[in-house]
C-alpha cells in the first residue's frame, strides 16, 4: 500500500516536474510555434529552395529522371523568348493599371460608405460581395458578359448608342487585356473600400472640429487631416494589392487562358502554361521566380512600415 | 447663412447617393446578370431579338441539370470537406503560435513573428509549381489529403498574424492571476483567454474558410482526378467544355457555389469587417 502511493507519488512529482519544465517561457514559447514553423519549412521554405535548383535543370514533367543542372539556361532563353518579353510587359501592365484604379475607385468608395449613415452594415455587407466570392466562380460570370455573340456589355452599350458595332471582349489583344484587368478591378475595389473605410473611421473626430473651428474647407479638410492620416493604411493595402495583382492567375485562366496571341499571359499563367501543360518543369520554374523581386521590395518596405510603428 | 447651410447639406446627400448608386450598380450588377441568366429558359437566352433583361417565363431547369446530370454535390462536398479540415488544423496551429509569440518572451520569437507574417505576403501562384513537386516525393499527389495539407501553408500565416493582434489586445493580468491561483500557462489560456478571444478566433476561421473555399491554383494543380476536385476548380474545368457552353446551367453551378459563402459572411458580417478591418489597419 505505502509502495504504491510512494511510487504514484513519484509519478506525479515526475509529472509535475516535466510540466514546471514546460510552463518556462524559454520552453513553452518554441514548443507552441514549433508545428507552425514546421509546416512553413516544409511547404514554403523548402519548396522554395526546389524552385530555385527546378529552374536550373532541364527537368520535363514526362521523364523521371532529376533532370541535367544547365545553370542559367533557362533565364537566358526566357530573356530572348518574346512570348516572355511579352508577358513581362502583360504582367507590370496588367498590375500597374488595375492597382491605380482600385486605389482610386476604392477611395472614392471609402469616402462615399463613410457619408451614408443608414443601414450602414447592410451597404458594406453587399458592396464586398464581389471580393469574398470564389474569383474564379465570378470570373465565369464575365466569361459569360464577354460572350462574343450573346455579350450583355455589348447590348447595353449599342443601346445606349456609345458603340456602333460589337466590341470583341477577349478576342484582340488589346480589349482582351482591358477586359481582364476591368474583372480585377471589379474583385478589388470593395477590398480597397473597406479597408479605407476603416482607415479613415479611425481618424479622430475632434481634429475635423479643430479644423471646422479655423473656419477649413471642405477641401482643405481632405488634403492636411484625411489624406496624411490615411496615408499609412493606403500604403499597406496598396503593397498588398501590388503583390497579389502581380501573381494574379485566375481571372486570365479563366477569361482568356493567356490569349489571344499570349495577349495576356502573366508570369503566373505562364508559369502554369510552361511547366504543367507543356511540361517544361524546369522552365516554368524560371518563370515563377520572375515573381519573386516585386515580393522582396513589398517585404522590405512593409518591415520598415512596421519598425516604425513600434 | 442658414439656408446655405442647408443647400450644401441637400447636395452632399444627393452626391452620396448618387456615389451609393453607382458603387451598388457596377459591384452588383455581375451577380444579377448570373442569376437571371441561371433561370432563363434556353429558347430566351440565346433570343437576340429579345430584349436581354426582360424575363418571360423563369425556370429551374438549369438547375436541375446541375444537380442530376453532373457531379456538382460531390465537388461541394469535396470544397467542404477540405476546407472544413484544413480550417480546423490551421485554427489550432495559429492560435498556439499566435499567444506564444505575442505572450511568451523566448530567444528569437520577435524574428519568427516576422518570418511567419513574410510567408503571409507570399502569393500562392509562386510557390504551387515546386509545390506540386514536393507534393509528388511524397506521395501525396492527386489526393484530397494533399490541399488538407497545403492550405495551412497561407492559412497559418494569415491566422497567426490576426490573432496575435488579439492576444496583444487582452490585458497580461488575467492569466497572471489564474497562474498565481497555480494554473499552467496552457491552463491559463485554455480556461481564460481562450473564451475572451472567442471572436477572434471565429473571425480567423471564418477568414480561413472563406480563403480555402475559394483556393483555386493548389486544386487545379494538386488535385487532378474529377471524384476529388474542388468546386471552383471542378466548375471550370468540367463545366466549361471545350466550345459548347451551357450558360444557364453555368452560372447557376458560380452562383451555387458562392452561396455557402456568401450565407456564411451575413450571419457572421460584423466580425468579417472587423478581422479585414483589424488585418488592414494593423498590418
Amino acid at each position: 500500500m505505502t509502495q504504491t502511493a510512494e511510487i504514484s507519488g513519484k509519478r506525479q512529482s515526475r509529472f509535475e516536474q516535466f510540466s514546471q519544465w514546460f510552463n518556462q517561457e524559454k520552453i513553452l514559447g518554441p514548443a507552441l510555434v514549433a508545428p507552425a514553423v514546421l509546416i512553413l519549412l516544409l511547404l514554403i521554405a523548402y519548396p522554395f529552395c526546389v524552385a530555385i535548383w527546378l529552374s536550373m535543370t532541364d527537368k520535363m514533367i514526362a521523364r523521371s529522371d532529376t533532370g541535367n543542372f544547365i545553370w542559367f539556361a533557362n533565364f537566358t532563353k526566357l530573356f530572348k523568348d518574346s512570348i516572355f518579353q511579352r508577358t513581362t510587359i502583360n504582367t507590370f501592365n496588367y498590375a500597374l493599371v488595375s492597382v491605380f484604379f482600385k486605389l482610386v475607385l476604392g477611395l472614392l468608395m471609402a469616402l462615399v460608405l463613410d457619408e451614408v449613415k443608414i443601414f450602414k452594415n447592410f451597404f458594406r455587407g453587399i458592396l464586398l460581395l464581389p471580393w469574398i466570392v470564389p474569383t474564379s466562380l465570378s470570373a465565369l460570370g464575365f466569361l459569360w458578359m464577354f460572350d462574343s455573340q450573346f455579350s450583355i456589355l455589348n447590348r447595353f452599350l449599342l443601346d445606349w448608342g456609345l458603340i456602333q458595332e460589337k466590341i470583341i471582349w477577349l478576342g484582340t489583344p488589346a480589349t482582351a487585356m482591358f477586359s481582364v484587368q476591368l474583372v480585377n478591378i471589379w474583385r478589388g475595389i470593395p477590398f480597397f473600400g473597406i479597408s479605407l473605410l476603416a482607415g479613415l473611421q479611425s481618424i479622430p473626430q475632434e481634429l475635423y472640429e479643430a479644423a471646422d473651428i479655423d473656419g477649413a474647407s471642405s477641401w482643405s479638410k481632405f488634403w492636411n487631416v484625411t489624406f496624411p492620416l490615411l496615408m499609412p493604411v493606403t500604403a499597406v493595402v496598396t503593397l498588398f494589392s501590388i503583390v497579389q495583382t502581380f501573381a494574379d492567375f485566375q481571372i486570365v485562366y479563366v477569361l482568356t487562358r493567356g490569349g489571344p496571341v499570349n495577349s495576356t499571359h502573366l508570369f503566373a499563367t505562364l508559369t502554369h502554361q510552361t511547366a504543367i501543360l507543356a511540361g517544361r518543369l524546369g522552365e516554368g520554374a524560371a518563370v515563377s521566380l520572375f515573381m519573386f523581386p516585386i515580393l522582396v521590395i513589398a517585404v522590405v518596405l512593409q518591415l520598415r512600415y512596421l519598425q516604425k510603428q513600434d | 447663412m442658414q439656408s446655405s447651410l442647408r443647400i450644401r447639406k441637400i447636395t452632399k446627400g444627393i452626391v452620396v447617393t448618387i456615389g451609393l448608386l453607382f458603387f451598388i450598380v457596377i459591384l452588383l450588377f455581375p451577380f444579377y446578370w448570373m442569376f437571371i441568366t441561371s433561370i432563363k429558359p434556353d429558347s430566351e437566352l440565346y433570343d437576340m431579338a429579345q430584349p436581354p433583361m426582360q424575363l418571360l417565363k423563369p425556370t429551374l431547369e438549369h438547375y436541375v441539370y446541375l444537380i442530376e446530370n453532373t457531379r456538382f454535390l460531390l465537388w461541394l462536398k469535396n470544397s467542404a470537406l477540405v476546407a472544413t479540415v484544413s480550417t480546423a488544423a490551421s485554427i489550432v496551429i495559429g492560435t498556439l503560435a499566435a499567444y506564444s509569440l505575442a505572450r511568451l518572451r523566448f530567444r528569437g520569437s520577435r524574428t519568427l513573428g516576422l518570418t511567419i507574417f513574410i510567408t503571409y505576403l507570399v502569393p500562392t501562384t509562386l510557390i504551387f509549381l515546386p509545390l506540386a513537386y514536393v507534393i509528388r516525393s511524397l506521395g501525396l499527389f492527386d489526393k484530397q489529403v494533399a490541399l488538407m495539407i497545403t492550405y495551412p501553408t497561407f492559412l497559418i500565416p494569415f491566422c497567426t498574424w490576426l490573432l496575435m493582434g488579439y492576444f496583444k489586445g487582452i490585458p497580461k493580468e488575467l492569466e497572471e492571476s489564474a497562474m498565481v491561483d497555480g494554473a499552467t500557462r496552457l491552463q491559463a489560456l485554455r480556461m481564460v483567454i481562450l473564451p475572451i478571444m472567442m471572436p477572434g478566433i471565429i473571425s480567423a476561421a471564418l477568414f480561413a474558410f472563406t480563403l480555402s473555399w475559394n483556393e483555386f491554383v493548389y486544386a487545379l494543380t494538386l488535385a487532378q482526378t474529377e471524384a476529388i476536385k474542388t468546386l471552383p476548380v471542378a466548375i471550370v474545368s468540367q463545366l466549361v467544355l471545350a466550345d459548347v457552353y451551357f450558360w444557364g446551367s453555368l452560372m447557376a453551378a458560380a452562383l451555387l457555389g458562392s452561396v455557402p459563402i456568401a450565407i456564411l459572411y451575413s450571419f457572421f458580417l460584423e466580425y468579417y469587417v472587423k478581422g479585414m478591418t483589424a488585418g488592414a489597419v494593423k498590418g
